[in-house]
C-alpha cells in the first residue's frame, strides 16, 4: 500500500510488475495515469509547476487509502504524486489497484482519484499564452467525489 | 506558540511562507484564527473573509471550522487543492 510523492518520473510497467509480482491472488490490476495537458480554459500552457504540503500530502494520500481498503475487497495499491515543473505530456499522477475481480479494481481506483482530487494538498500552477496563474479547483471534481459518499 | 503555514496562492498572496504566532486570548478553533487574522487587514482581510474558499489543516489534517487548537499544533491555510 505504497505512496510515494516525487519530482521523478515513472515507469507504469516496471510499478505494476513490482505491484503484482509473486502474488497469485491477483485477478486484476487496474490503473490510472494523470497527465498535463497542453490547453487549459482555452490558454496555451507551456508548463506547470506542482506544489504540495510536505508532511501532510503523504498522510492525505495515505488516509484516502485506508479509506479505499475498508469499502473494497483490494490486495494492494499503488499511489505516486509528482511534484515541480512539468511539461505537456508529463505524467502526473498514477494510481495503480490489484483485487482479485475487476469490480473492486475499477471502483477502488476511480475512488481514490476522485478523492486525490479534492482531498489531497497539492496545487498547480501554470504558465500559459494569457500569462502565469494558479489553477482553479473544479465544482465537477467536488461533485465527484460527494458521489461515493451516497453510495457509501 | 501554534506555526502558522501558508501554501500556493495564499502563500504568495501573503507574502509569507510560515510564522510562529502566540495564540491569542480567546482563539481556540480554526474559525476563530482565521477571523483573527482577517484583522491584520487588505489582503489578509481579502482572502480569508468569510465565504471565500480557504482549506485549513490543523497538524496535517483537513479541519473544519470548531477543530480546536492548542500550543504546539501546525495549522495550514490554502486553496481548495487542485492536484491530479
Amino acid at each position: 500500500m505504497a505512496v510515494r510523492v516525487q519530482t521523478e518520473d515513472f515507469d507504469i510497467g516496471a510499478e505494476i510488475l513490482a505491484l503484482k509480482r509473486g502474488n497469485p491472488k491477483i485477478g486484476a490490476v487496474a490503473s490510472f495515469i494523470g497527465l498535463v495537458r497542453d490547453m487549459n480554459e482555452g490558454d496555451v500552457v507551456s508548463e506547470m509547476t506542482l506544489e504540495h504540503y510536505p508532511g501532510m500530502s503523504e498522510k492525505a494520500l495515505e488516509a484516502i487509502v485506508t479509506e479505499t481498503k475498508q469499502r473494497w475487497d483490494i490486495l494492494d495499491t499503488l499511489v505516486i504524486h509528482r511534484v515541480g515543473v512539468l511539461k505537456p505530456t508529463d505524467q502526473i499522477v498514477l494510481v495503480v489497484v490489484s483485487s482479485a475481480h475487476r469490480g473492486d479494481a475499477f471502483a477502488a481506483c476511480e475512488f481514490i482519484m476522485d478523492y486525490l482530487k479534492t482531498r489531497a494538498p497539492f496545487w498547480k500552477k501554470e504558465n500559459t499564452s494569457a500569462g502565469s496563474r494558479w489553477v482553479e479547483a473544479r465544482e465537477s471534481d467536488d461533485k465527484a467525489a460527494d458521489k461515493w459518499q451516497q453510495d457509501g | 506558540m501554534v506555526k502558522l503555514v501558508y501554501l500556493a496562492r495564499l502563500r504568495e498572496s501573503f507574502g509569507v511562507t510560515a510564522e510562529d504566532i502566540v495564540l491569542p486570548q480567546g482563539v481556540c478553533d480554526v474559525a476563530w484564527l482565521r477571523q483573527w487574522l482577517c484583522q491584520r487587514g487588505e489582503t489578509w482581510a481579502r482572502e480569508l473573509a468569510p465565504g471565500r474558499p480557504v482549506r485549513m489543516a490543523v497538524n496535517h489534517a483537513l479541519a473544519k471550522d470548531k477543530t480546536v487548537i492548542t500550543d504546539g499544533d501546525e495549522v495550514a491555510f490554502f486553496p481548495p487543492v487542485t492536484g491530479g
